[in-house]
């Protein structure tokens, strides 16, 4: 992979950006996307956050099964807020 | 780790880094803040990262007026190779009922009387600054242009910097255990990776202050509320100001990123440090934007957080010193608005701390006020 690979699709973080950030001690997916935005966007990190912790993983020289992962939040599917509000509270019990 | 420390700062967040860099800019040394997650994890973190001046005690404007000045040039002053995205596009903060109408031309009165740029506006006004705005059930507004957007992440990264070259040392995922005192004095602290002996500590602990406090035997009168957000996929421009209303319980602003970010408060929460997602608020903040800004209604929400508002009895956050347990200072209970307080909350403390004369009075907002019953009650929270 070349350093302008993308990992980030949602905000455009390049595999060069990230490891910068790595470089600097941001060494957790959570710190991560606090700074760069990276796992924040619709996809919410379900195609960068693999990539992430596997450059963390080699920055730290441990295995990526010792790493945290990110929250996880809802909603699970992006949906409108007005598809929420006319859906109506009973029909989400 | 640092054996001993001339100042401990509990709490990672916008308020100790804030401290530990004021501290360290008037210089002195052997500086530590503890954190118990990464920085900005606790309730810095998860604010709606809105910034305003407009609120209704005297002690809260000029604390807001204050800190928003040092925003406008925080890049500048705290040497950050990054931007804290501070976008001041104002607060519009509408009212729908007669006492609310009533109580925001006294809040006008006295932010005016202060200095503040800030207008009472009739609902045709506000549409014209927010076009997507339904003023059906609206009486009146107020608009303040300089109110506004700022980025927590990015701001408490920078505090944290500007503290660091200072030679404050910052150690993040070390948990504090215990706070050790002697002869009503503070000797240490206790955390999972070992004893820290010192004299001072600040307890910026945020959403878990009271039990940091508990720790050293002071019994702090605030509480912790869950309230929750949501933010939206990013889009072109829309909406510039924050839109807020107390009685219609949102406040709603769109990031420079173009995101969409909302909440609301649940008067039915339970007191606890529960920091879950619930569904109800998912059901309940989707039906009240898509009334107030009808056209929000087209957009995806992408994900929902929540954080804790730590509240005092009169709304007002608690600084100072303890009577009683020397070298213990407080810096906390800022029910819902610690974020915007930052830069006072920094320059105050360490003035506190240290003895020097203030910049804005604040011995009005010491513990003291709750034994004396000398509150004042902050009408304009969320």
């Amino acid at each position: 992979m070349d350093d302008n690979t993308i990992i980030c699709r949602c905000s455009d973080i390049t595999l060069k950006e990230l490891r910068e950030l790595i470089s600097k001690g941001y060494t957790s997916v959570e710190e991560i996307k606090r700074i760069n935005r990276a796992g924040m966007g619709p996809c919410q990190g379900r195609t960068c956050e693999n990539l992430i912790l596997r450059e963390i993983a080699a920055f730290k020289g441990v295995d990526i099964s010792e790493l945290k992962i990110s929250t996880r939040r809802p909603i699970v599917k992006g949906i409108t807020l007005g598809q929420i509000a006319s859906a109506g509270g009973d029909s989400l019990e | 780790m640092n054996k001993t420390a001339d100042v401990l700062i509990i709490g990672g967040g916008i308020s100790g880094c804030a401290i530990a860099y004021n501290l360290a800019k008037k210089g002195v040394k052997n500086i530590v803040v503890l954190e118990k997650n990464y920085l900005a994890s606790g309730a810095t973190g998860r604010c709606g990262a809105g910034i305003r001046q407009q609120w209704g005690t005297e002690m809260n404007c000029k604390i807001a007026m204050e800190s928003i000045k040092f925003f406008e040039t925080a890049n500048e002053e705290l040497e950050y190779d990054g931007d804290i995205e501070f976008k001041q596009d104002g607060y519009l903060i509408v009212a729908s009922t007669p006492k609310e109408d009533e109580q925001f031309q006294k809040n006008v009165a006295l932010q005016r009387s202060l200095g503040m740029e800030v207008d009472y506006l009739t609902p045709q006004e506000a549409k014209k600054i927010v076009p997507y705005l339904n003023t059906e059930k609206l009486t009146s507004a107020t608009f303040c242009p300089k109110d506004g957007h700022l980025n927590p992440f990015l701001t408490t990264d920078a505090y944290a910097k500007a503290a660091t070259r200072l030679g404050v040392e910052i150690y993040t995922y070390t948990t504090v255990t215990g706070i050790k005192t002697k002869d009503g004095k503070v000797i240490g602290v206790m955390t999972d990776k070992g004893d820290i002996a010192t004299n001072i500590v600040v307890n910026a602990a945020g959403g878990y202050s009271k039990q940091i406090g508990e720790m050293a035997g002071v019994n702090i009168p605030v509480y912790s509320e869950r309230h929750q957000i949501l933010v939206t996929e990013p889009v072109e421009p829309m909406l510039g100001p924050m839109v807020m209303s107390f009685s219609l319980n949102i406040y709603c602003q769109q990031t420079p990123h173009g995101s969409i970010i909302m909440g609301r408060g649940d008067s039915n929460e339970p007191k606890d440090l529960r920091i879950t997602s619930s569904w109800q608020f998912l059901d309940e903040m989707a039906k009240t934007v898509t009334d107030l800004l009808p056209p929000i209604g087209k957009l995806r929400v992408i994900r929902q957080w929540a954080g804790l508002y730590n509240m005092t009895p009169d709304r007002q956050p608690i600084y100072g010193a303890v009577k009683g347990l020397e070298g213990f200072y407080l810096a906390l209970g800022y029910s819902g608005h610690g974020f915007m307080f930052g830069p006072m909350t920094g320059l105050l403390m360490s003035e506190l701390i240290l003895g020097e004369e203030l910049t804005i009075d604040i011995s009005k907002l010491s513990i003291d006020r709750f034994a004396k019953n000398e509150l004042v009650f902050e009408p304009s929270v969320v």
